[in-house]
Order: C-alpha cells, then sequence, then structure tokens
C-alpha cells in the first residue's frame, strides 16, 4: 500500500461492492481495500509485499468432503491456499476461519481438515461453525474438535494487538425460517462483552452466515442481526467478516464494513441468478481466480483495519 | 422328499423370495411414501400417510440437506447427493420439518 493511496481511502469513504477480478482499488472508513488477482505468480509477489503486515488472515468455506463437478480436489485448493498464506513474508498472527470446515460434518473429514491446518506457519486458529458443520446429528463434530475457545457454546471474545474480537455463531437453527440466528443469549453476552470496551477500540466481529441481509430468499442473512449492529454502532471502527456465500460481497455503513470471503473450494452463483446457492461449475481455468482468502492489516495502528482479498489466481 | 414336501418348499421359497422383493423396492404404497429434495425444496411439501407408515426423503441437489423434524423427534445427519432418510411414523398428528442448513426449506407431513 502506498501512501498515496492511504491518503486516498482517508478521504473518500465509497459504499462499494467488490467481486473477484484484478487490482480496482476501493477505500474502506479509512482503510484499504485491494482484490488481488494472483494470475501471474511474479506479479503476486509484488502483491502480497504491498499488504504489508498482516494481523490476520480469513480463510472460509473450505469444504473438507466435497468431491463434484464445481470442484473435484477441494483438498488442492486448500493446502494452495495454506501455501499462499505460509508464503507471506510477514506471518499473520493469527488465522480466522469463517466456517463450513467440513462439507458433511463426518469425523473423518475434520480429521483431514485439522491435520491440514496443521501445516499453516501461524499457529493461532479461530473458528466459527457453518451449517456444514453443524448437521450431524448430535452436533457433537465440530464442538468436540474446536468448541473449547466457547466452552461449548459457539461464541467468545479475545483481544490481539488492541483490536477486540468477537466470535458469533449464527448457524445453529432450531425451528425452520428464513435466516440464521444468533439468540437471545448470545445477543445478550454481545451486549455485556461490548459495554466495557471503550468507542475507539477496532472490532472484528466474525460469524458464518453474513449479518447483514444480501439475498433473503436463499436466506442469506442472519434475521436477529439488527440488535447486534445497535451495539456495534458507537464504535470507530467495526470489521465484520462473514463466509457462507462463496463470493465477495460488501458493504460499508458509517464506521462498518461488512465483507464476505471467498471460499478454497468453489464458487457459489450470484444472489438469485440459480435456482439456489448451490455448487457453481466454472469452466476450469477460471476456478482458481474464483477462489481465495482474505488479509486483514492495521493501517494506521490502531485505529483502523485495511482488508486486502487475494485469489488462488490460475498458477 | 415327498411330492407334497417338495411343492411346500417350493411355496415357501416363492413366499420368501416374493417378500425380499416387496422389501428391496424403494417405493410404492406397501413400503411408504418418498418424498423428493431437489432445487432447495421438499416435494411434495404436504403429504399425508398412515400410523405407522414410512417416510424416504431422498436428497436430488447438488447441496447436502438435512430433514429434521421442528418437535426434536427425528434429526437426519447430513444427506449428500443420492443419500436418504427413513422414519416410521407410529402416532398420528401433524408433524413439521424443515433443512437445518436451509431453514427456508419446510414440509408437512400429516399422520392420520
Amino acid at each position: 500500500m502506498t501512501d498515496d493511496q492511504t491518503l486516498r481511502g482517508r478521504r473518500n469513504a465509497l459504499k462499494c461492492m467488490a467481486y473477484g477480478g484484478a487490482g480496482t482499488l476501493f477505500a474502506l472508513s479509512g482503510g484499504l481495500l485491494t482484490p488481488v488477482d494472483l494470475a501471474v505468480a511474479a506479479d503476486a509477489k509484488a502483491d502480497i509485499s504491498r499488504l504489508g503486515k498482516p494481523l490476520f488472515v480469513q480463510i472460509s468455506d473450505t469444504h473438507i468432503g466435497f468431491a463434484k463437478d464445481a470442484n473435484p480436489d477441494v483438498n488442492g485448493t486448500l493446502t494452495r491456499a495454506i501455501d499462499l498464506v505460509n508464503g507471506m513474508e510477514e506471518q499473520p498472527a493469527l488465522v480466522i476461519h469463517t466456517g463450513d470446515i467440513t462439507h458433511l460434518s463426518k469425523a473423518e473429514e475434520f480429521d483431514l481438515a485439522q491435520q491440514m491446518f496443521s501445516k499453516l506457519r501461524t499457529t493461532e486458529l479461530h473458528t466459527t461453525p457453518g451449517e456444514h458443520d453443524t448437521a450431524d446429528p448430535t452436533v457433537t463434530e465440530y464442538f468436540s474438535r474446536f468448541g473449547k475457545a466457547s466452552q461449548n457454546r459457539g461464541y467468545y471474545s479475545f483481544d490481539h494487538a488492541g483490536v477486540h474480537f468477537v466470535c458469533l455463531i449464527n448457524v445453529l437453527q432450531f425451528k425452520a425460517g428464513g435466516l440464521g440466528t444468533l439468540g437471545a443469549e448470545q445477543l445478550a453476552w454481545v451486549m455485556a462483552d461490548l459495554q466495557a470496551r471503550s468507542s475507539s477500540t477496532p472490532i472484528v466481529v466474525f460469524a458464518h452466515m453474513p449479518l447483514w441481509t444480501i439475498y433473503e430468499p436463499w436466506g442469506w442473512g442472519t434475521g436477529d442481526a439488527s440488535q447486534l449492529l445497535d451495539q456495534l454502532r458507537r464504535f470507530g471502527s467495526v470489521t465484520v467478516l462473514n463466509g457462507h456465500i462463496h463470493q465477495i460481497v460488501q458493504k460499508v455503513e458509517g464506521n462498518m464494513t461488512f465483507h464476505t470471503a471467498r471460499s478454497t473450494a468453489y464458487p457459489q452463483p450470484v444472489a438469485g441468478t440459480a435456482a439456489g446457492p448451490g455448487p457453481l461449475k466454472v469452466p476450469a481455468e477460471q476456478l482458481a481466480s474464483r477462489l481465495g482468502i482474505s488479509s486483514v492489516s492495521v493501517v494506521r495502528h490502531p485505529r483502523s483495519l485495511a482488508l486486502n482479498d487475494v485469489t488462488l489466481g490460475s498458477v | 422328499m415327498t411330492k407334497s414336501r417338495r411343492s411346500l418348499l417350493g411355496a415357501v421359497v416363492m413366499a420368501a423370495l416374493w417378500l425380499v422383493c416387496a422389501g428391496a423396492s424403494a417405493a410404492g404404497p406397501a413400503q411408504g411414501d418418498r418424498v423428493l429434495i431437489k432445487d432447495f425444496m421438499f416435494s411434495p411439501m404436504a403429504l399425508t400417510t398412515k400410523v405407522g407408515g414410512e417416510v424416504t426423503w431422498v436428497n436430488q441437489d447438488d447441496e447436502p440437506h438435512t430433514v429434521v423434524s421442528d418437535t426434536g423427534l427425528f434429526r437426519s445427519g447430513a444427506l449428500d447427493t443420492g443419500n436418504s432418510y427413513t422414519f416410521k411414523f407410529d402416532k398420528p398428528g401433524t408433524y413439521h420439518v424443515f433443512c437445518s442448513m436451509h431453514p427456508q426449506m419446510t414440509a408437512t407431513i400429516v399422520v392420520e
């Protein structure tokens, strides 16, 4: 990131949506958002070095166990994503996985995923489950492996480098309905958790399903998120990170930036362009540019965060 | 073996074969009702069956789904493409099911 780009970012707060593709710059409440296309390895090195020191990397929707047309080798594409992260000149302090670690909540899928994550040079991994992770009849496979941090509740918070991270769960559906659910207990916990924080603390909230309504007919949203957003509005820098939809959709609202990540497994159709949000087969040479990770750096410590999306490219 | 015993044995074998064939068939009123899961919908969305009847859900989508009763009575695991789940309804009543992964998908089963 050059100084020029940072200045532009400070002056302008644009509301934009970013999809794949090469090098378009968007301003982000004082930070910078740059989708990076790694079509050529040499260019990729230059782009990665521009990211600066990443605070954390977001990986999402790895879907270990998926083996259909849209991507017959999700293990291979996850390995490439992990290699990409491991290849960063400066390692992120932590990795956040925003869910759908597995495809069918099977024990062997979770075991393989854990094995693969252990190859990350960064050892601190935080996760929130997707609906594909909580589909086993007793909903124990995810929690027995990843539930400790939240005492099996699925929600918890932690601090790092002056940033307050809030991990939420919105995929435990106990009844029919359209969207994700946070529930009264979790919302009460968030209220208490945030109360002690000063408004100048940068906040990062992450959960699997989008915490704002992107497309209701496909369940892309969280029904009771408005109560959460009301709690977040007073903070000077809020970054909301989600997965679930396997494509980048972004919204900026005041000091809040909402961002969904690409998957490392397969893309999904743009809202409303198919019968439902299932796997989308694209030509083989396009697949890598539709998959990727996001890297978040602190731009003007400790005030704001800059978010960069990086694709696996077609190398 | 006497003639009568042979014909009795033959009848038993035929009956056994018939039972095996009937048990192996996936559809048909004798074996219960079939619900297809396709295009993020249960099809049919409303179904009536008898007490003791079995309903089998078959996933034909590229996306996994689950079948969950909203009272917690039953819960399939993740059904991949081609997987199925069967539940036998022993008590009359109206049952609502949904997919816990895509909760906008709902259906009703009336058991008489």
